[in-house]
């Protein structure tokens, strides 16, 4: 009797368990769903080809445009800032951690870099706005108060620990073999790191670089507080821009009434918004899976 | 022979050199930190007083307060709690443990590997249909923590499954041959001995969640609340909002005010990763793993 209670608890307690693991599936359907069901009855309204073909993006104006590339130029103008910046610092950092650093030095470095990545956002753009971007109108006195080099530069860092410590984990799976042959060749450290286990491990590296734009490209709160919220078709760094994420803010502070063509317009920008984060994150991750079966013999 | 030292010198200058450009770039990393830091310290330390955490928010910023989005955030973050400890940890015992593999079971790996992925803005997107609107619960507490519960269920799932892979089979065939059930070694052996780590993941998805601004922007949590919430069904506001709405006035004062709450919950963020430390330390000794 007792044995059959205990079978019919332990039959329970995995039914449940598994809906709680199930609980991601339906999340990402949930997404997947809704941003699909919004954008759909948005584009009933708009057509798709205004959406694409205009330049202008004003749906909370009197005179209405749809045009999305003010917001992609402005989403992917600030996230290249970052690249820039967190790229060849973030490379250089990982192999001075992985290559040079004595293991007890690494120990200290990597968590003190990884307190960068966990400062929260909101943080970053008080720093944006009311630090560096004074300290950049001292060196570009035509800059604007608001305007994407700023928060571009400060996404930067806050994507440097992503890249450093995801690239110094590839290049710690690089084997010792490959160094060894290098060094008895006669190559130095340097050349060791910078023409055999860099190149060794460039699809991790790469990897890691594309899911550190990717996590720009989807950051909210420093580029809404310190890019400003002025929708412009420009490459220009010092000018206010907005980014798809700055403009979700935008809407979701006013009082835009739930199911208006208003407030179907996030959603529309936030599938564009999810689309482009998907494609470069199965690209990071993908990349990662080919390093490291490429060194699992 | 002159050749060759002339090269090995070279080759030696170059290493200082990338050395150098290194160390400049890693420092460069380090003082933003250290600069991030003193800059907020020296402009939020003086409206910081028992009076600023007593007060609320208010349209005079020398009288303005965080209590409302301070009790705010805690009280999301505890309701939080609730959802993403027995959800967290059952998903992780399902793969670890009970999990067949199969195609669901890589479907639900995949998923959640890509979850971690997206945007946080995108859940409250999700967050504003469901919970909001489809579930009617308003801009309230409850669907702030659902949509926050969402966004770290990731990190839970995974630092548990992590550290239940970590205790050695050994111990489960020890259970198991004295007639203890497969939950029986789960609950009594194997949970025990995976706490620490499982801890360590709470508090982590804690210390995320609670720095974050988008999401509870984009499900509506308001920006200016002059009362404490009663029930989860009550409207709130928390500290990362608030200090949002501090930073977008053109008023200097509120700027100092916003530094104020940037430092009480850059605290709390900093508390809870020594919490995790703390605790992982006991438990290590404790278990001698």
């Amino acid at each position: 009797m007792n044995f059959k209670r205990k079978k019919f608890e332990e039959k329970l307690i995995k039914r449940i368990f598994f809906l709680f693991a199930f609980l991601s599936v339906i999340t990402t359907f949930g997404i997947i769903f809704i941003l699909i069901f919004e954008t759909i009855s948005f584009f009933k309204e708009v057509s798709i080809i205004r959406f694409f073909t205009e330049r202008e993006w004003t749906p909370l104006f009197a005179i209405k445009k749809f045009g999305i590339w003010p917001l992609l130029s402005g989403t992917f103008l600030t996230s290249f800032i970052a690249l820039l910046i967190a790229f060849p610092m973030g490379i250089f950092i990982s192999i001075l951690i992985s290559e040079y650093l004595h293991p007890k030095l690494k120990g200290i470095i990597k968590p003190l870099l990884e307190i960068l990545a966990g400062i929260p956002t909101v943080v970053y753009g008080y720093f944006a706005l009311l630090y560096v971007t004074p300290l950049l109108k001292k060196i570009i006195p035509q800059i604007s108060g608001f305007n994407s080099l700023s928060p571009g530069i400060v996404l930067g860092i806050m994507i440097i620990p992503t890249i450093a410590s995801m690239s110094e984990d590839a290049f710690s799976l690089v084997p010792m073999s490959l160094r060894e042959a290098s060094y008895a060749l006669g190559a130095s450290k340097l050349e060791t790191s910078l023409k055999v286990i860099l190149p060794a491990a460039s699809s991790g590296v790469i990897s890691s670089v594309i899911l550190g734009f990717s996590r720009a490209i989807g950051e909210t709160m420093i580029v809404t507080i310190a890019a400003g919220q002025r929708p412009i078709l420009t490459l220009n760094p010092l000018v206010p821009i907005e980014t798809i994420t700055a403009y979700i803010v935008q809407v979701s502070l006013g009082d835009t009434p739930a199911g208006s063509l208003e407030y179907r317009t996030i959603f529309a920008v936030g599938m564009v918004l999810f689309v482009i984060t998907l494609i470069f994150n199965i690209l990071s991750h993908n990349l990662r899976m080919k390093f490291i079966k490429s060194f699992r013999i | 022979m002159n050749d060759l030292k002339k090269l090995i010198l070279q080759k030696k200058f170059n290493e200082k050199i990338f050395i150098l450009i290194s160390i400049l770039f890693l420092s460069f990393a380090l003082l933003t930190l250290i600069l991030l830091l003193t800059d907020i310290f020296i402009d939020g330390f003086p409206v910081l007083s028992l009076k600023f955490l007593l007060s609320y928010p208010s349209r005079k910023p020398e009288e303005a307060g965080i209590l409302s989005p301070l009790v705010g955030s805690l009280y999301v973050m505890a309701v939080m709690i609730i959802f993403i400890v027995p959800v967290g940890i059952g998903a992780a015992i399902y793969l670890e443990e009970f999990a067949p593999k199969n195609f669901l079971t890589n479907l639900i790996e995949i998923n959640i590997a890509n979850l971690a992925g997206v945007p946080s803005i995108i859940y409250g997107l999700l967050g504003l249909e469901i919970f909001v609107r489809f579930f009617k619960l308003g801009r309230s507490i409850l669907a702030g923590s659902l949509t926050l519960s969402l966004l770290v269920l990731p990190i839970v799932i995974m630092a548990t499954r992590e550290s239940i892979r970590l205790v050695p089979s050994s111990i489960r065939e020890a259970s198991l041959a004295l007639g203890a059930t497969k939950w029986q070694t789960i609950k009594n052996q194997v949970l025990p001995l995976a706490m620490p780590g499982i801890l360590t993941g709470i508090i982590l998805a804690v210390s995320r969640a609670i720095g974050e601004t988008a999401p509870l922007i984009t499900i509506g949590a308001l920006t200016y609340i002059a009362f404490l919430p009663s029930t989860p069904l009550s409207p709130f506001t928390v500290l990362p909002i608030q200090i949002f709405n501090w930073v977008s006035r053109p008023q200097k004062a509120f700027h100092h005010n916003a530094a104020g709450a940037i430092i009480v919950l850059l605290f709390l963020t900093f508390m809870l990763n020594l919490t995790s430390i703390i605790l992982r330390n006991y438990y290590r000794k404790k278990y001698k793993l």
